[in-house]
């Protein structure tokens, strides 16, 4: 792996992180920096930008402008930023409660206007800073707090919804394989308009040891396991894909970016 | 109406309130506006969606309320100067993430065209239901600012004073115009051209090692630096200290709401304003605000022709109340009449403010007719 100066981007003050241990999260935040690196972004012109819940403290430890808002709208107010100053490189960081329960209508109605941010949905699928509750993205019959029995709720193939709503770049990684991973967030990073990049993320805490993945070992593992790059799916029967990953670029495409339209517009009106 | 344009005013034009306000956040400086679709505050986006673009501003339309509100918020981190507006049922939604601007102390203005409630209510019928809302309707102790015009150019006056006290203050500022100022079409006069700049508070002088986005050593909070500007502090809706990152500290998190609360009580000069007329003789005192104001006045007026000695104490500022004013105006008055558009919720306001001392008398017109001042007169007779 190339070498890379963390401390020029993580706030010192700020760190060790709040997550526990075996967390996934902290992989995904060194992943990110990585990617933001091999960008070359400076640093005053990324804004990281999250929501509530374990992946919403991931702003407060990097040095970029950063903003922590309220469940479910990081989206939003990232949208407000974006457009109000369209030279910064918005980053917004949600999980799968914050991002597809809670705020979901902003995640597909970002995708649909093709705006020029890049979403990072770290997938630990379930509530966790709450302590373990079922989330849209908990599989069919695994345990949480509040559902004891098992979930009796079929779950969100995100990467499908965000495809289905109009994003320009949708990926799916693991921090299983940060190699990839973070090759897939410096395409999105890349990608002109919406680009999205679901981050599969242990939670030996409040997912693993209620379903027999008691150990941050066992559940790297079980990511290893279950999966399976985009080239090999596609040679698979959909049924011997369920409960697999399917990993790396799903989808890329070049619709119009939001932001090129209006300003056209603001354009052709300020010529007339 | 031929409108006429000189050194000294825009104007007279027709217009709405709702119109009236979208021409004051232009002139304001308005960059940014996000909203979502809502009787009877519709056409304030429909007029600035025009406007905006041909000024080389952003307009949008947002998915929902929650998610207008919030791109407001993020587009003022981000320099501009920002609004929203909505009515009832969208007020409720956006409560939330007004209290996250409270908190994050990011300026901006929410417009509130008041229809009928609670719930779906009389979308197109007037009420002032949503004045106690206003002051409390998102969680936790939080300041708040709130002005209520009775016509329409007061309806431009105060929206251009809405964005002044949000830059000045670093806060959310409200304007709570009912239903009667939002769609009446009147004759206005628009005021000097130039002559009211609105503040700018973004730019501070010292280093981005010295800069503190939430210090609290002076009466007025410091100036919030765009992002991108090089000061890359961070905002959170946790309680924060000075410099913005999350604080779990009780000491700290104590002396974070009372900074919030004395930021505006500290500067009420500049943020009250109210009106008096007639109270230098007055042995009865109207109160009203907003259209009910205007009903209030035309009994006034007609009971003064009765020789009955009448006046009117109108707060243009409804948050914070105006105790003091109120108090002051009503030494030596026998009673005060209460009008509103509502069952009562500024009236408990004017009964604290008296201490008791002077009886209050309700006047409560709700199912969305508007108050009459026939009916007011038949009050101010009985009393």
């Amino acid at each position: 792996m190339r070498a890379v100066d963390y401390d020029k981007y993580l706030r010192a003050a700020h760190v060790p992180h709040i997550w526990c241990p075996g967390c996934g999260h902290g992989i995904a935040l060194k992943t990110m920096v990585r990617a933001v690196d091999t960008m070359g972004w400076e640093k005053n012109d990324v804004c990281m930008v999250s929501g509530i819940g374990c992946s919403g403290r991931a702003p407060g430890y990097v040095d970029f402008n950063s903003l922590h808002t309220t469940h479910g709208r990081a989206i939003a107010f990232a949208s407000g930023i974006k457009l109000a100053n369209n030279n910064l490189n918005v980053v917004v960081v949600t999980g799968d409660g914050d991002g597809v329960a809670i705020g979901g209508n902003h995640l597909i109605h970002a995708a649909r206007r093709n705006l020029d941010i890049t979403v990072l949905l770290w997938n630990n699928t379930i509530y966790g800073m709450t302590g373990g509750q079922v989330s849209p993205t908990t599989p069919l019959g695994c345990k949480a707090t509040t559902a004891p029995f098992g979930n009796y709720e079929h779950s969100f193939n995100i990467a499908e919804l965000v495809a289905a709503a109009g994003g320009n770049f949708i990926a799916r990684g693991t921090v299983h394989n940060p190699i990839q991973l973070e090759k897939l967030m410096v395409q999105a990073f890349s990608k002109r308009g919406f680009s999205f990049v679901e981050v599969m993320s242990p939670c030996p805490t409040a997912f693993g040891r209620r379903n027999k993945l008691k150990s941050a070992p066992a559940m790297m593992q079980d990511l290893k396991d279950r999966s399976i790059p985009i080239a090999k799916a596609l040679k698979m029967e959909p049924d011997d894909l369920d409960g697999k990953i399917v990993t790396g670029v799903l989808l890329d495409r070049d619709k119009q970016e939001y932001t090129d339209i209006y300003r056209n517009l603001v354009a052709n009106l300020r010529g007339a | 109406m031929a409108s006429m344009d000189t050194d000294a005013h825009v104007g007279p034009v027709l217009m709405t309130g709702n119109e009236a306000v979208a021409h004051a956040a232009m002139k304001a400086g308005l960059g940014f506006f996000a909203g979502y679709p809502i009787t009877p505050s519709t056409e304030i986006a429909e007029t600035l969606s025009a406007m905006l673009p041909r000024a080389g501003g952003v307009f949008i339309q947002m998915e929902d309320e929650i998610a207008a509100m919030s791109a407001i918020i993020g587009g003022s981190l981000a320099g501009a100067k920002t609004l929203t507006a909505t009515s009832g049922p969208g007020f409720s939604l956006k409560q939330e993430a007004i209290g996250y601007a409270c908190l994050t102390e990011v300026p901006c203005v929410i417009v509130n065209v008041m229809r009928g409630g609670p719930s779906t209510g009389l979308p197109t019928l007037p009420a002032q239901g949503d004045v106690m809302q206003a002051r409390w309707g998102t969680h936790g102790d939080h300041p708040v600012v709130a002005y209520c015009p009775e016509r329409v150019e007061e309806a431009y006056l105060l929206t251009l004073k809405c964005f002044e006290v949000a830059e000045r203050l670093r806060t959310p500022v409200m304007l709570l115009m009912d239903e009667i100022v939002g769609h009446v079409t009147e004759r206005v006069i628009f005021p000097v051209k130039g002559a009211f700049e609105v503040t700018s508070n973004r730019e501070t002088t010292l280093s981005p090692e010295d800069y503190r986005p939430y210090g609290y050593d002076q009466q007025l909070p410091p100036p919030l630096v765009p992002f991108g500007k090089g000061y890359r502090y961070h905002v959170s809706g946790l309680m924060h200290d000075e410099t913005g990152f999350p604080s779990s500290d009780t000491a700290n998190g104590d002396r974070e709401l009372r900074w919030l609360m004395s930021k505006v009580e500290n500067n009420r000069e500049m943020v009250i304003d109210v009106e008096l007329v007639n109270m230098e003789d007055a042995d009865i005192m109207l109160f009203a605000y907003g259209a009910s104001a205007r009903s209030a006045k035309g009994a006034m007026r007609l009971a003064r022709e009765e020789g009955l000695k009448v006046g009117l104490f109108r707060p243009r500022s409804i948050w914070p109340f105006a105790y003091d004013e109120l108090k002051a105006a009503a030494q030596g008055v026998k009673a005060i009449i209460s009008i509103e558009m509502n069952l009562g919720q500024l009236t408990n306001e004017v009964k604290l403010a008296v201490e008791g001392q002077v009886p209050v008398v309700p006047f409560f017109k709700v199912g969305g007719e508007p108050v009459l001042p026939a009916e007011i007169l038949e009050t101010i007779r009985g009393v």
